[in-house]
Order: structure tokens, then C-alpha cells, then sequence
């Protein structure tokens, strides 16, 4: 697919294709709503693990579910305004007297990775496994944060 | 998640649980992938549910039905701003029907880091009786 872009690399004024990118997922998720699968989120990228990124003031934060890993299995890294995680999810083998009625759940490695709006500072990024869900908090670089800007009377 | 050759983590879409009973929270509700397997003395099954906490995962078996149902709690605090979103929290939910019968007070569950483990040993066998037939 021509367009199929995680996040868009540079704000939306410098990027013509953005707002296609943005068009692209307003769309699917119109027809998700259509076909009944409202509530499944927004479009994903198809690649494992699927990422929510929100921000606040001061951070970033990136959200995975990646149940089953261990926390030694994963590699995180970050520089300037790129996060990347990669693992490896491993299922303990059982006895070999034991027989399968369903098996659904996969074994494998994984990569990822995603560009940030905003530059971090790398050094005091965070990194929590908890649940099956790894949650890392990015704080944001002081020339990316906002700025209240007073307005002075002359 | 699916392995393909490469032995890369393929990513599937949570699949929306089909007939779930009326919900008290809002949100999605998942089917949660499962591997069951069975042995000479139990069954045993594990499920992914990534973001359950252990208080927040019910464990039912009553008539042969196993029923699993875990809440997930958004763990976005008010103040964020969605940037990306690939994936909604949500909560799990299945049933299985168990053929076996299964000794209620043995069951064992174990949650750790987002795997649920349940043992399910089965009741011993009633032995096989010899029926001698009475004359007279």
C-alpha cells in the first residue's frame, strides 16, 4: 500500500501526504463502524505488537500488549524522536504426554518501531512490564514541550 | 499472533467475542487466544490476556461450562491526548464446555504477566466393578 505510514514523520505542513494518511484511516474506521466492528479501535499498522501513543504536558507514552514476554526478552531504545521495541515471545514447551485441543496462542520474535511527534529526552526514558502490557513513559524534550507564552502589554 | 516461517510475531486482530452476556462495563469485549491441552490426570489451559489484573479476572465453572471473563481498566490517565491508536483496552470473555469431569476443589489459577494458567485436574475414575450375579 502506498500510504500505509505508522504516524506522519513530519508535522502536517511540511507532509502532503498526511492528510491522505489521516483520510485513510477516518475511512476505514467508518466502515468498521458500518461492518459492526465498532469498538475494535482505530486502523492498525499490521504488525505486532499493536502500539497506543498518547501525550500529556511533559511526556510521552507508548502502550503495548505483549503478553507472556519476560522483561530480560525486551529491547527498547530511543534517540531524538524514534522509539523502537523489540522482543521475543517464548512458550515454555509442555510434556510431551500432553495433547492439544486448541492451540491459538504464537511463539516468535518481534520489532517495532515509531516516530514521536515531538523529540525525547533519551536518557530518562522509563520502561514498565506489568500485566502483559509494557508501557513506557517518554519524557519530552524541553524544546518540545508547550510554552505558555505571556503577552505583554507595551 | 500467528508464526509464520521467519519465526516473526504476526499480528492479529483481537477477535470480538460473539455472544456475550449484557455488560455492566462499557467497551470492547476480546476473545482471548487459548492453548488447552490435556494430560492423563488434568486438562490445562492458558490464555492471553494482556492488562487483566488478577482481581479483575472471574473464573466460573458450574455444569460443565468454564466460563473466563477479565476487565481491563484503561490505564490512560485524563490529562493524555491520544497521538496513535492501533489498539482499544478492552475486556476478555469465553466459554468452554468440558467433557471431563473435573474436581472442582483441585482447580488452580496462576496469572503472570498477563498469561492465565488453569489447572483442571480430573476426577479420579470411578474403578471398574466386577458384578458377580446371584443364584437362587
Amino acid at each position: 500500500m502506498l500510504l500505509r505510514r505508522v504516524w506522519p514523520s513530519r508535522p502536517a505542513f511540511e507532509n502532503p501526504f498526511a492528510d491522505f494518511d489521516q483520510l485513510r484511516r477516518e475511512m476505514l474506521r467508518v466502515f468498521d463502524a458500518v461492518a459492526g466492528h465498532e469498538g475494535r479501535g482505530d486502523v492498525s499498522s499490521g504488525v505486532f505488537p499493536p502500539l497506543n501513543v498518547t501525550q500529556d504536558n511533559d511526556n510521552f507514552y507508548v502502550r503495548a500488549e505483549v503478553p507472556g514476554v519476560k522483561a530480560a526478552d525486551l529491547s527498547i531504545s530511543a534517540l531524538r524522536n524514534r522509539v523502537s521495541i523489540a522482543g521475543k515471545r517464548e512458550i515454555p514447551k509442555e510434556s510431551d504426554k500432553v495433547s492439544y485441543h486448541r492451540q491459538e496462542r504464537a511463539e516468535g520474535e518481534f520489532s517495532r518501531a515509531v516516530t514521536l511527534p515531538g523529540e525525547v529526552a533519551a536518557d530518562r526514558v522509563e520502561a514498565r512490564y506489568a500485566d502483559g502490557v509494557l508501557t513506557l513513559t517518554l519524557p519530552k524534550a524541553e524544546a518540545a514541550k508547550p510554552r505558555q507564552i505571556a503577552v505583554k502589554i507595551s | 499472533m500467528l508464526r509464520n516461517k521467519s519465526n516473526e510475531l504476526q499480528k492479529v486482530e483481537k477477535g470480538a467475542a460473539p455472544a456475550v452476556p449484557e455488560q455492566t462495563h462499557t467497551g470492547p469485549v476480546y476473545t482471548p487466544a487459548v492453548d488447552i491441552f490435556e494430560s492423563e490426570d488434568r486438562i490445562s489451559l492458558l490464555a492471553d490476556m494482556p492488562g487483566v489484573e488478577a482481581e479483575d479476572l472471574k473464573i466460573d465453572l458450574r455444569e460443565n461450562v468454564l466460563t473466563l471473563a477479565g476487565h481491563v481498566a484503561s490505564p490512560e490517565a485524563d490529562n493524555e491526548t491520544p497521538v496513535l491508536r492501533e489498539y482499544a483496552p478492552g475486556s476478555y470473555f469465553r466459554q468452554f464446555t468440558l467433557s471431563e469431569h473435573i474436581d472442582q476443589a483441585k482447580i488452580d489459577a496462576k496469572l503472570t504477566d498477563g498469561v492465565l494458567r488453569l489447572e483442571l485436574p480430573k476426577v479420579e475414575r470411578a474403578k471398574p466393578r466386577q458384578i458377580t450375579v446371584k443364584s437362587g
